[in-house]
């Protein structure tokens, strides 16, 4: 699924443009952490829409989605959808979380993914589907992504925690070099 | 200083956030997200529970995060922190939803204090009023402890999250859906250093060996069934732990046997008079934990970081 297109404004009667134009400007909003992403590309952003407000102004809703719970960037993504709203005219704008469902790594659209790997970042793979209890991993985990530089199988997971909530760190045993995995959850 | 300006720092709290790299404001982590307590329940009921399965994450995680900068090596450093930072999100969502629930479990504070609801919960409670597992709370050993620790509270965490990501409470199966990817990570985290320090050098065997044997008493209660998590589970919103018991003995017997590690034979650590971290009754290091968690919030009770 496209991240951009469900980022889509609703069509309240006679906000159709503002609505278009908040989707907008909320989607141009970046990532704080992974600035080639925009938070559509990253699936954070899940939603925008305005609506006439009693005094004839128009209030933006935006709903974000924390990639991992305790996600410390959580408020400064709130306050840069805040800020750029108020920047393209939109005085009242309120940004809600969406807990359920959980921000999954298969919402990063193709634009993002694209974006990961121009900046030497490697995207995850589709998210394993399972039934039934989570297996324990005691080994190495059983696919290693392919080097984002040379493009090289032959990589080595180096900690399944990152700089960031959302990444591991690997290396590549080809070319030598570290690189950041965006991990499958 | 003129009357006006009292103080110096005054100008840089309210008002546009925008000069500053993060937003400096606390926003309502359930902020949208519908709190309505489930039909048939009762809200001060939930509340307590939420803080049980609240104040497990918190007091795990402040233990973890003791570890920054301790850790063997930098990517050590890094995951434990990574994993403090997984159970406080947690934590948080936890204990701003026992808030939601039941306003009566808040602390006393000034009247007009900008302190949020779970902030509130974390740093203005004594510790008799936290409703962890004395696993938790311990104070830090060796690297083989936390690995062990580790081991222990995560994999009874992941049995449990997964049953209540069904929770007829929107909130705890939402938080339990995220925290099941989470905590999948930590106990494999934990897995393979307790593999790796059990086959490593005799010394690193000799400390995990004296690191289980420390900490085992203290996994039944992560099985054992409080009162209230069996009415909670018997309303389809909590899970009852004693249920957990075979699956998580299945995961602990999987790694001891590939690690070559013997079963400990030692018993649960009694409670007092029956009652456990879960009732309020914990060890002395809590009390030592909440001291230096809570001290500066206590000192500022009013106050806005």
């Amino acid at each position: 699924m496209n991240a951009d297109r469900r980022a889509t404004a609703s069509r309240t009667p006679g906000t159709a443009d503002a609505g278009r134009r908040a989707a907008e400007v909320a989607g141009e909003v970046r990532d704080p952490e992974m600035p080639m992403l925009t938070l559509a590309d990253l699936g954070v952003l899940r939603g925008v829409e305005v609506r006439r407000d009693a005094d004839g102004s128009d209030a933006v809703i935006a709903s974000i989605t924390p990639t991992y719970t305790g996600c410390p960037a959580m408020a400064t993504m709130r306050d840069d959808l805040v800020h750029r709203l108020n920047d393209a005219g939109f005085a009242h704008v309120e940004v809600r979380i969406v807990l359920d469902p959980p921000w999954s790594s298969d919402w990063i659209s193709e634009r993002g993914r694209a974006a990961l790997r121009a900046a030497g970042m490697s995207a995850p793979g589709p998210v394993p589907k399972r039934t039934g209890p989570v297996p324990l991993t005691l080994g190495p985990p059983r696919t290693a992504p392919p080097c984002p530089r040379c493009g090289s199988a032959a990589t080595r997971l180096t900690s399944e925690f990152g700089a960031t909530a959302c990444k591991a760190l690997y290396r590549c045993t080809g070319c030598l070099e570290p690189f950041e995995h965006v991990k499958e959850i | 200083m003129s009357d006006e300006h009292g103080s110096v720092f005054d100008g840089l709290l309210g008002g546009d956030s925008s000069q500053w790299a993060f937003g400096t404001d606390f926003e309502d982590p359930l902020s949208g997200v519908d709190t309505t307590t489930p039909a048939g329940v009762n809200p001060a009921e939930l509340a307590a529970y939420c803080l049980m399965l609240g104040d497990d994450a918190l007091i795990m995680s402040q233990r973890l995060s003791e570890w920054c900068s301790r850790a063997p090596d930098l990517e050590e450093d890094i995951a434990l922190a990574n994993m403090a930072l997984d159970l406080l999100g947690q934590a948080r969502l936890l204990l701003a939803r026992a808030a939601a629930a039941d306003p009566g479990v808040l602390p006393a504070l000034p009247e007009g204090s900008p302190v949020p609801p779970e902030d509130a919960l974390a740093f203005f409670r004594d510790d008799r009023q936290f409703r962890n597992v004395r696993l938790a709370e311990v104070a830090n050993g060796d690297f083989a402890h936390v690995v062990v620790r580790l081991l222990l509270f995560s994999t009874a965490r992941l049995a449990l999250l997964e049953r209540l990501r069904t929770s007829r409470d929107q909130v705890l199966a939402a938080v339990a859906a995220k925290g099941v990817k989470e905590v999948t990570y930590h106990r494999d985290w934990a897995g393979r250093w307790f593999l790796t320090l059990a086959r490593g050098t005799e010394e690193s065997h000799r400390r995990l060996l004296a690191a289980l044997d420390a900490l085992w008493p203290l996994r039944g209660e992560l099985v054992a069934a409080h009162p209230l998590e069996r009415a909670l589970a018997g309303a389809g919103v909590g899970v009852d732990p004693a249920t957990l018991g075979e699956e998580v003995d299945a995961v602990l017997d999987q790694v001891l046997a590939v690690s070559g590690v013997p079963r400990p034979e030692r018993g649960d650590l009694a409670g007092v008079g029956g009652r456990t971290g879960r009732d309020g009754l914990h060890t002395e290091a809590l009390s030592r934990l909440l001291a230096e968690m809570q001290v500066v919030a206590r000192a500022h009770p009013g106050g806005r970081w």
